[in-house]
């Protein structure tokens, strides 16, 4: 009887404890299951580079909340741990380490900029991680580590990818020029960008009359352009930052520069605010560019995505039509998902290697990464303005005011030559 | 490279950077010159001027100058409040050189962080008929978008100094520097006095910043590349001398304009500072100032 | 501080951070504490001039940057394997030297005017940087991470090692400064430059003296940056945010005393890192602007200057 009863006490307790484990583990799976991703990066929200790390931050919002509604990643809903490194490099170790020891994110991304990416790297490369990077030029030649993937459409050799195209436009124009101008920012981008102009223009057999930089903090541009025309060269090729970017279009209309093709790598001209307020004075520029709203760049889903953008972007103080680094922001998110998706795990080889062999589909059309983790092939487009309208912001939301003119798969037209009539 | 247009246009766009760095520094020329006030937050306030302006062009269309005049009543009550804080805290306890300047450094970073909360860190501009348009004389061009700057800076700097030197409170803002005792005897409250002229000083950054933003954009930190030129003009035209500061910025303007289009522009504040540092080596009291 | 208790102190803070490095494996707090710390040697090179000296200097960054850019230079010469001593003594001797230059040519004047000139020296070496090209010019160097640590668990413990020696090396500097015969005619100099010369205080020797002190000290905390930040151009080195903390955190603190630019540092220094991970925005900036206006408002003599006060009256 005892031992009937004890039977019954123990079967009876062995089966509460094993409705307990089953119970308990069922949670902790529901739990796990619903533990949230957490993605990590620091990205300007103040400083020098705010206003576009802001715009992409914006961008960077829009997809998680488009990737929640799906479900999240691997069934858990994806969460930002993101902190302002006020364009400030010495703040990115510090950031990255709390992310990553404090914070325990499960991804990173990079944060905006060669000098907010690079510090960020010897930390990355040290817990093997798979990192996304926004915007920052040649940053793996030094590092040349393998898991970097960098959204910014350069191409395998970025310096000389980025002015490759304007050089090659330059060449094809009967007469052929001769003499090229090339005048730069003394700062990190721009120098490095002027850098690979003059492989260029010498690879193209151009003789290089001008090549000077001057100091970002330049009040008036107009005596380094009446500098340039001095020498008097048919190609003007200027690697500028944006409030650089405007003087040097004001100062070439004022002086009357007589360059039969002018611009090439001037940051800032893709900025609404700086196209509305230069207006017809763009007519003519050529210029790189990443994406315009031309029929020939009608990704798939890059118009909604654009709506969108633009309508959480109203009275945040950043660009309001979002056409440059937005769209990019997104879409190296796209590339993150994609890969998570594919693989089923957070494994950053599996992640790094099918990130390198898979031509990802995202807003900013197809994105396939080479070796070095840069693009495989490059899309720096060169851009021309036409018949830019006064203190018009909607013009530029749509197409025929940013002609591309190179390359050739993405052409939407020729190229006006030369630059003034 | 050389050729005597491009020696003419240079010389002619120095001096008119020059008269607008004149009207940057004016301001301070009576604050540091003239009150001994290390007010390096003068460049911010300028950047604030530039605000007004935009917004006030963006909605109601005004020219920025004639914005940046009807807001220097405003600016000037302004100053006269900060003043009122500083000498409360600092001047009369004896404090200010150390303590004043970390006031002022502070104020200057509190302005930058409201700036960019109320309007974000994209550049301004504004719009004006004249901004874009040039007048060729000769071979020598000159931009209207630098030339209305100068006209304006050399209006500002003429009527401060005729201010100073013909009226009475102008008379005794220049004496109160000197000799603070001898103006109480004479029946002026120095305290007033001082609060008066860094009104007035805050009121031209009101103008000089409408100026600013007429020449290219302007974004909250905009100020501190300015901090540099605006001292080194005061201290190389010397302390206390308006016509000393307003050559002093013409030479800046020219020097600086000289060395970027015939030496390369990258080099031109390493001149420019190299001559101020000369100067303070071998003539601390600058070129007017009195010693 | 007596010297034992100072001394034992110091042996004290030491032996902790060892100790940290081997208990703590988080990163994290090593590259806060590395900032923490930089600024600190930072106020405390300031404090040797502008506190005890009285002379105001607004180009720290500069002298930052050139302690970063000699780094730098040494390690294009000579490979990146030099060990960092050797950068950090050579970083000193620079940075002395442009120091005792700078105050040679301005500190017979006014004390103003060596403010004005340290603010044109650090624009002046900005341009300069940035247009020499074997540092990288304007487009910045690449300052790889070693491979070797020592014993160390990682490099950043490794560096943090280096910059605690180095604060405690500049504050027990700054407090023998401070209590020395030199110190007292620092102070004498301070308030009252022209009774000071009067009563036979040779004032020149002993301006040029703080200034080479405070050059070096502030090239010593630049000296291992580049290896901390991975990549230093010109813009983010010579950067006014270091310049102003290094007047704010001693002014904070308490400009007369060794110990104030500690005390500023450490708690500006924290609040900065700690909002850097919390709030995260231009509040950062505004800390800095609001503790420095409050503070010398309403305690102009800095949290040294608050403790003494209430020390006295709790004395009476």
């Amino acid at each position: 009887m005892i031992k009937r009863r004890s039977f019954m006490r123990a079967s009876l307790a062995s089966g509460v404890i094993a409705l307990a484990a089953a119970s308990g583990s069922l949670l902790s799976f529901a739990a796990q299951a619903a533990q949230p991703l957490k993605i990590g990066f620091s990205m300007a929200l103040t400083g020098g580079l705010a206003g576009a790390g802001k715009a992409a931050l914006i961008a960077m919002e829009l997809w998680r909340d488009d990737v929640n509604k799906k479900g999240g990643l691997l069934g858990r809903p994806v969460e930002f741990v993101y902190y302002d490194d006020a364009t400030n490099p010495a703040t990115v170790p510090g950031i990255y380490t709390k992310l990553l020891n404090v914070d325990k994110v499960d991804l990173v991304v990079s944060s905006y900029g060669t000098n907010e990416i690079a510090p960020a790297m010897p930390i990355v490369m040290r817990n093997k991680l798979v990192f996304p990077s926004l915007f920052g030029l040649a940053v793996n030649d030094e590092f040349h580590y393998d898991r970097y993937f960098q959204i910014m459409p350069a191409g395998p050799e970025p310096k000389l990818d980025w002015s490759r195209g304007f050089f090659e436009l330059a060449a094809e124009q009967k007469p052929k020029p001769t003499t090229v101008a090339i005048v730069a920012a003394d700062a990190e981008f721009p120098l490095a960008a002027a850098a690979g102009a003059r492989k260029n223009a010498q690879a193209k057999g151009f003789k290089i009359v001008y090549d000077k930089t001057y100091p970002p903090s330049t009040t008036d541009y107009t005596p380094i352009v009446r500098a340039i025309q001095a020498t008097n060269p048919d190609i003007v090729y200027v690697a500028s930052y944006p409030p650089d970017s405007v003087g040097m279009v004001k100062a070439a209309h004022e002086v009357g520069l007589k360059a039969k093709m002018f611009g090439g790598g001037m940051v800032g001209l893709q900025y609404a605010a700086f196209q509305k307020n230069l207006g017809p004075l763009l007519d003519n520029i050529v210029n790189y560019d990443f994406w315009a709203p031309e029929p020939t760049l009608n990704f798939p889903g890059i118009n909604e995505f654009l709506k969108r953008y633009q309508e959480a972007a109203k009275g945040k103080g950043v660009d309001p039509l979002g056409h440059y680094l937005p769209p990019y922001a997104y879409a190296y998110l796209q590339v993150l998902e994609q890969s998570v998706d594919a693989v089923k795990s957070l494994d950053q080889a599996k992640l790094a290697a099918y990130m390198h062999k898979t031509t990802f589909k995202t807003v900013v059309g197809d994105v396939k990464f080479g070796k070095n983790g840069e693009w495989e092939t490059s899309r720096v487009l060169m851009v021309q303005f036409r018949d830019v309208q006064p203190d018009n912001l909607e013009q530029f939301a749509g197409p025929g005011k940013r002609i591309v003119v190179y390359p050739k798969e993405w052409k939407s037209g020729d190229i006006v030559y030369p630059y003034k009539k | 490279m050389w050729s005597v247009d491009l020696f003419a246009n240079a010389i002619v766009a120095g001096l008119l950077l020059g008269g607008f760095y004149a009207a940057v520094s004016i301001g301070l020329a009576i604050t540091f010159g003239q009150l001994d006030i290390v007010n390096i937050a003068h460049p911010a306030f300028v950047v604030v001027g530039s605000y007004t302006a935009y917004i006030i062009n963006r909605h109601f269309g005004l020219d920025p100058v004639l914005i940046g005049v009807l807001f220097a009543p405003v600016f000037f009550l302004v100053g006269a409040a900060i003043y009122r804080v500083y000498y409360v805290s600092f001047e009369r306890t004896g404090q200010e050189s150390l303590s004043g300047l970390a006031f002022f450094f502070g104020l200057m970073f509190i302005i930058e962080v409201l700036l960019i909360m109320a309007y974000g860190v994209d550049y301004r501009l504004v719009t004006a008929g004249y901004i874009g348009q040039t007048i060729n004389i000769g071979f020598v061009g000159i931009p209207f978008r630098m030339l209305v700057p100068f006209s304006v800076a050399a209006a500002l700097t003429v009527g401060i100094y005729l201010y100073l030197s013909r009226t009475f409170t102008g008379r005794a803002i220049l004496a109160v520097a000197q000799d603070r005792l001898a103006l109480q005897l004479m029946g002026a409250d120095p305290v007033r006095i001082k609060q008066f002229a860094f009104g007035l000083a805050i009121a031209t950054t009101a103008i000089a910043g409408s100026l600013l933003i007429i020449i290219g954009p302007v974004e909250p930190s905009l100020g501190r590349q300015y901090i540099g030129r605006v001292f080194a003009i005061v201290v190389l035209g010397g302390m206390g001398s308006i016509p000393g500061m307003a050559i002093a910025a013409l030479i800046l303007g020219v020097v600086e304009t000289m060395v970027g289009t015939f030496m390369g522009p990258s080099w031109s504040p390493a001149v420019s500072f190299s001559v101020l540092l000369l100067t303070l080596a071998l003539r601390p009291s600058g070129l007017f100032g009195r010693k | 501080m007596k010297g034992a208790a100072f001394w034992i102190s110091i042996v004290a803070v030491l032996v902790a951070g060892l100790v940290l490095t081997r208990v703590v494996s988080n990163e994290y707090y090593f590259n806060a504490l590395y900032v923490i710390l930089q600024g600190a040697i930072m106020a405390v090179a300031w404090n040797v001039l502008g506190g005890f000296t009285g002379y105001v200097n607004f180009g720290s960054a500069g002298f930052f940057a050139i302690g970063a850019y000699t780094s730098i230079a040494l390690g294009k010469a000579f490979g990146q394997s030099l060990p960092l001593p050797v950068m950090i003594a050579t970083a000193a001797v620079v940075c002395g030297l442009i120091g005792l230059s700078l105050g040679y040519l301005t500190l017979r004047l006014k004390g103003v005017y060596f403010s004005i000139a340290t603010l044109a020296m650090a624009i002046v070496f900005e341009t300069l940087m940035n247009n020499w090209s074997y540092v990288g010019g304007a487009r910045g160097a690449y300052i790889l991470t070693p491979d070797s640590h020592l014993w160390f668990n990682s490099y950043i413990e490794m560096l943090f090692m280096v910059m605690l020696l180095l604060t405690l090396g500049s504050v027990a500097i700054s407090r023998a400064l401070n209590a020395s015969r030199l110190g007292r005619g620092l102070a004498s100099i301070r308030d009252d430059e022209v009774a000071a010369e009067c009563a036979g205080v040779p004032t020149l020797r002993l301006k040029l003296i703080s200034a080479t002190i405070m050059g070096a000290m502030m090239g010593v905390a630049g000296a291992p940056y580049p290896y901390f930040v991975t990549f230093v151009d010109p813009a983010s080195a010579f950067s006014l945010f270091v310049a102003v903390n290094a007047i704010a955190m001693p002014m904070i603190g308490g400009t007369a005393h060794w110990i104030g630019p500690v005390i500023g540092a450490l708690l500006v220094g924290t609040a900065q890192q700690v909002i850097t991970v919390t709030v995260s925005s231009e509040l950062n900036v505004l800390v800095v602007g609001v503790m420095l206006v409050l503070f010398i408002t309403l305690a102009p003599q800095g949290i040294v200057g608050l403790a003494q006060k209430y020390l006295a009256r709790r004395r009476r």
